[in-house]
């Protein structure tokens, strides 16, 4: 069913015209594909991550669900969706104006350029799409096979665990994981990177040699004679553990080696969404201000750019600290202001006025959009005169009065404050550290705390997933109120010890 | 064909009403939980839904913001780890969501029907008032374009070149003609027109306090729900008393307090007076339903009241029900007698006693689950 359909006319002169800009600017793109599609579909795409086929989860209807009540409310608008893939997909919506269109594709090729350079993202799948779809068909025939209930609940459990992951796995090349994994595979590296098939094929191969492990039967034997081989350090991919270890069936291993996937292919997309957003709002300003703009449109531009890089008292918008941060380099490389000489300039007059005209700003940030993801971005470029001007501040939560209040505007706590919460794209840092605890096949996980406690309640839904998938008694080593404890969780009650 | 997802979405209903169902008791005994939107709407909110994962506890965390002020002064409002403003990338959002669910009427009646097991009413409407609707449900051979029913009219084509031997299954091309087409076309059903009308009356005598009232309220509140979903017109009347009995509307039904003394019998009156300038029974189903903590003035009243079911309220009405609310003042001799008098397990009268509001449910069960 065709719900989005290419552009075409004025549109796709637009898009003609906009492609020369970037390119002009020096762009480095997929090919970019355009379609257009009416709110309905964009809810439907941005409920399943972009993706116009994935696999059958309520947890997508329920975003549906919001996001429908959200545009008939009026309260939110997505004005476009892309996808990081090779060609670039990117969605329009119908009922969107000219400027916006015009926004929106200058936007585009903004991060259609940081997806292809960044290099975080260069390990991603590019066909992904295929990718997803082929996970859906997969799930959907295991739900045919296994009876619906049975499949939904083990996902539930799966997304869980989601949030679970190595960042390094990233950069493993897929020589490594293979080799890590099942090494019966004699697949050209090369096609296994690239072509779509490899994906159902590697996802297949892992379930083949699964399945040629001699039966459960035996393997359970085996399980309980010889406990594991211990860790010989921990592990932070989760679910890369329990897709290797846990005592599932062989559709059960490989839905987690689905999700996990998918979880791995969203990934870069939260390491660098401050840069990501702010690359693409610099090309669409920048685009649209030097070039594509329409005099009469001016207005309305200045309108709609501002309505996105407002920020308030208490949300931290990605694409206005971006924006700014990206356009505080390209001023600072312009002038000269970085290096030895500048750095240690004690005369503020001097200081204020410096400008060796070495005009390194254009080249400076192109840099840093290929070498940096969010936290190197804000450990780096972020001073503290650009937090006096942007009026930063930090504020927590103050148990006497009960509301948020403003804690420092110390550009060093302000710092540590954004860096803490990038730190693991904002999650907690947890790591298996013993399938085999206790000498009782027990599993432990261990949360490295920074500071931040878990939330109890969630934490202990999550330990009931957890066990449902390892099938013996869970541990996790936390701190909680400032003392170590280790949760227990042995299938019917939740322990506590100190 | 629809998207996929709408199968997600019904999914995700379907688990939502699951939950509502598992935790009715819950919604029920605490009362106000449900608010109605419109006149047919309902908004049910809806704690953890969400996956749960491992996550940082949130007050502790804070977070940063921009803006003036002063350290100290307060932000505004609660950081909304989903609200992010213009575009945005989705797969990436993740926070704490309290979702409002959004239920119709219908949804939320089959709810509480099935949790309870309730029969559906039937109704002793009138069979001479009878209305019709049109139901697209019949396929004919005529119609205009605009209803042709594509699917049976390829499926008569094929059936047609079978018979006839010119389908060709290497190269299945099935040709519609004229006399294939079929056409959506409607049927006309009539319904008998079924009207019911609830009377409520309540003790409001000194003896009946908040909690009291609470219960009476939520108990209401489900009793119509219930009826509304069985009748297609329901009109409801509202009657309080004490030693006198005078007909209010609904804000103040609940919120009159007297310091009376209490005469039921005044309440059974009116309500027959009402039942007989308005709602002739038998063109109407009627409900009555009493609330009181079971005190009455004297036996003489009762034998007033009891009379009056007797005589009027009993023959006229679907079932009268009686509800006794618990309270430290009343004695509960009103249910006493009416035991004495009509049995547990009358016909058309239903007693029941509610202790708190855990009670209301099975209270709700005991009113309605005799299919009147």
């Amino acid at each position: 069913m065709n719900r989005s359909k290419p552009i075409s006319g004025e549109l796709l002169k637009l898009k003609d015209e906009i492609e020369g800009y970037a390119i002009e600017f020096g762009l480095d793109f997929f090919p970019q594909i355009f379609e257009v599609c009416d709110y309905d579909t964009v809810n439907i795409l941005a409920a399943q991550g972009g993706f116009p086929s994935r696999y059958p989860h309520w947890r997508f209807g329920m975003d549906y669900d919001q996001l429908s009540k959200g545009y008939t409310y009026g309260l939110q608008k997505i004005y476009e969706m892309v996808i990081n893939t090779d060609p670039c997909y990117a969605y329009l919506l119908q009922a969107n104006n000219w400027v916006d269109q015009k926004i929106v594709m200058a936007h585009v090729y903004g991060h259609n350029d940081f997806f292809k350079n960044n290099a975080w993202f260069s390990g991603t799948n590019r066909k992904m799409m295929d990718v997803m779809a082929n996970h859906g068909t997969k799930i959907r025939r295991y739900m045919e096979r296994y009876g619906q209930d049975a499949v939904e609940v083990f996902i539930d459990r799966v997304l869980s665990l989601e949030n679970l992951l190595d960042i390094n796995v990233l950069f493993e090349t897929s020589q490594i994981r293979r080799n890590s994994s099942s090494s019966n595979t004699d697949v050209e590296e090369g096609e296994f990177q690239n072509d779509d098939r490899s994906q159902a094929l590697k996802s297949f191969m892992r379930t083949k040699s699964r399945s040629e492990k001699p039966s459960d039967k035996v393997e359970k034997k085996k399980f309980e004679d010889s406990p594991e081989k211990p860790l010989t350090r921990p592990t932070r991919d989760v679910l890369g553990y329990l897709m290797e270890h846990a005592p599932v069936e062989e559709w059960q291993a490989d839905i987690i080696a689905c999700l996990r996937d998918e979880a791995y292919y969203f990934l870069p997309q939260r390491l660098t969404k401050i840069m990501n957003e702010g690359w693409a709002s610099y090309w669409h300003s920048t685009i649209m201000t030097q070039r594509a703009l329409d005099s009469s449109e001016i207005i309305e531009f200045a309108d709609k750019h501002a309505g996105v890089m407002a920020m308030s008292r208490q949300n931290f918008n990605p694409y206005k600290v971006g924006i700014e941060l990206m356009r505080d380099i390209e001023f600072r490389w312009n002038t000269g202001r970085f290096g030895k000489d500048y750095n240690e300039c004690t005369n503020m007059k001097d200081k204020l006025a410096w400008d060796t005209k070495v005009m390194k700003g254009r080249e400076k940030i192109f840099e840093v959009r290929k070498s940096h993801n969010d936290i190197s971005f804000i450990d780096e470029f972020l001073t503290a005169d650009f937090c006096n001007r942007q009026q930063l501040f930090t504020y927590k939560f103050n148990p006497r009065t009960g509301r948020m209040e403003i804690d420092t505007r110390d550009f060093e706590a302000i710092k540590q404050k954004l860096l803490m919460q990038l730190t693991n794209f904002g999650q907690p840092l947890i790591q298996v550290e013993d399938g085999n605890y206790k000498n009782r096949r027990e599993l432990l996980l261990r949360h490295l705390h920074e500071g931040v406690d878990l939330d109890g309640t969630y934490a202990h839904e999550t330990l009931k997933n957890l066990y449902g998938i390892w099938r013996r008694p869970v541990n996790l080593a936390t701190k909680y109120e400032e003392k170590e404890v280790v949760f227990h969780f042995d299938g019917k009650d939740m322990k506590a010890s100190h | 064909m629809d998207h996929p997802i709408k199968r997600d979405h019904s999914r995700f209903r379907k688990i939502i009403k699951g939950k509502i169902r598992d935790n009715l008791r819950k919604y029920v005994s605490q009362g106000q939980q449900i608010i109605p939107k419109g006149t047919d709407k309902f908004t049910v909110p809806m704690p953890s839904i969400d996956i749960p994962r491992f996550k940082f506890g949130d007050k502790s965390q804070g977070g940063t913001g921009q803006g003036q002020g002063q350290p100290g002064d307060p932000v505004q409002g609660q950081p909304d780890p989903n609200g992010e403003p213009g575009q945005g990338e989705a797969g990436e959002g993740e926070g704490n969501k309290e979702l409002d669910v959004e239920l119709s009427l219908d949804e939320l009646a089959r709810i509480l029907g099935e949790e309870l097991a309730l029969p559906n009413i039937e109704p002793k409407g009138k069979k001479s008032l009878k209305s019709t609707k049109d139901k697209y449900t019949n396929i004919g051979t005529t119609g205009p374009d605009s209803l042709r029913h594509l699917r049976r009219t390829y499926k008569q084509a094929l059936k047609r070149q079978i018979a006839m031997d010119s389908y060709n299954p290497e190269n299945p091309t099935v040709v519609p003609i004229r006399r294939d087409f079929r056409y959506k076309s409607w049927q006309t059903k009539t319904e008998n027109q079924n009207a019911a009308v609830v009377i409520y009356m309540m003790d409001v005598s000194g003896s009946m306090g908040d909690e009291q009232k609470e219960i009476v309220r939520t108990e209401s509140f489900w009793i119509n729900l219930w009826l509304k979903s069985q009748y297609k017109d329901i009109e409801i009347r509202y009657i309080i008393h004490d030693a006198t009995a005078k007909e209010v509307d609904e804000q103040t039904f609940f919120r009159t307090r007297e310091s009376g003394g209490t005469l039921i019998s005044s309440a059974f009156s009116l309500c027959k007076e009402i039942i007989e300038a308005d709602y002739p029974p038998t063109e109407w189903n009627i409900y009555p339903f009493h609330f009181s903590d079971g005190d009455n003035w004297s036996a003489d009243d009762t034998k007033l009241c009891l009379d009056l079911l007797d005589n009027f309220i009993l023959p006229a009405s679907n079932q009268f029900c009686y509800g006794q609310v618990e309270s430290r003042y009343g004695s509960g001799q009103f249910y006493k007698d009416l035991v004495a008098r009509y049995g547990q397990d009358h016909e058309n009268l239903v007693l029941s006693k509610i202790k708190n509001k855990e009670g209301i449910l099975d209270s709700i069960k005991e009113f309605l689950g005799k299919g009147k």
